[in-house]
């Protein structure tokens, strides 16, 4: 029997996409954000220029998108932590809910602050 | 040897990006500047060292996530997959300790 649909359908599955998808582009965002910070070794001014430049709507909306995409990592990562180091217990199974409540939460912050 | 370092490493980074997550909702509320992030970082012995090691957990996390979706998901193996996530250990390091030094000095 295919078990193929089912097993992509269970949540843990789910998180398993989130956390690999975020890790993959947070991993390619890393070098850009670390060019930038080092602009500040050369001038300050250009460092300026690209906090002006991140003000647009679309860049906000994409630097939200980011955090989320952190908070989802670390939240799902936390989880994998738990799972692996810690004894089995039932609320084990509520963790799932708790890292995307955490991350959602985390993301609104930031939305919030930010706009 | 592998699997213990992405743990380890992403124990330690459970606790940065915490830091990090922080810093940055508070840091947003009045918009970034840069004179406002350099006025933190510049001359903070306690940023640098946070920031040098992040950037170390980060270089040893990122490129064995890496390597186990090139291994998982294109089957890739061998000495070359190893040599580019070596490259890619050094690069992240060397590029994320100059950007701390860049907003320390």
């Amino acid at each position: 029997m295919n078990n193929d649909f089912r097993a992509r359908s269970h949540p843990a599955y789910w998180a398993f996409i989130v956390h690999r998808v975020s890790g993959l582009l947070l991993a390619v965002f890393l070098p850009f954000h670390f060019w930038v910070l080092g602009q500040a070794l050369r001038n300050t001014a250009a460092l300026e220029g690209f906090l002006r430049w991140s003000e647009q709507p679309l860049v906000k909306f994409a630097e939200t998108g980011l955090i989320l995409l952190l908070a989802a990592h670390l939240a799902g990562g936390v989880r994998l932590l738990m799972l692996e180091f810690l004894a089995w217990r039932d609320w084990h199974k509520t963790l799932l809910a708790v890292a995307a409540g955490v991350s959602l939460a985390i993301g609104l912050a930031f939305a919030l602050n930010v706009v | 040897m592998l699997w213990i370092a992405q743990r380890a490493s992403a124990a330690v980074l459970a606790l940065c990006v915490i830091v990090h997550l922080i810093t940055i909702i508070y840091a947003v509320r009045n918009g970034l500047s840069a004179a406002g992030i350099l006025e933190r970082t510049r001359g903070n012995y306690g940023w640098f060292v946070f920031y040098a090691v992040f950037v170390a957990a980060i270089a040893v996390h990122a490129p064995i996530g890496l390597r186990n979706i090139l291994s998982e998901m294109l089957g890739w193996r061998g000495a070359a997959l190893n040599l580019l996530v070596l490259v890619l250990a050094i690069a992240l390091a060397l590029s994320g300790w100059r950007a701390a030094f860049a907003v320390f000095t």
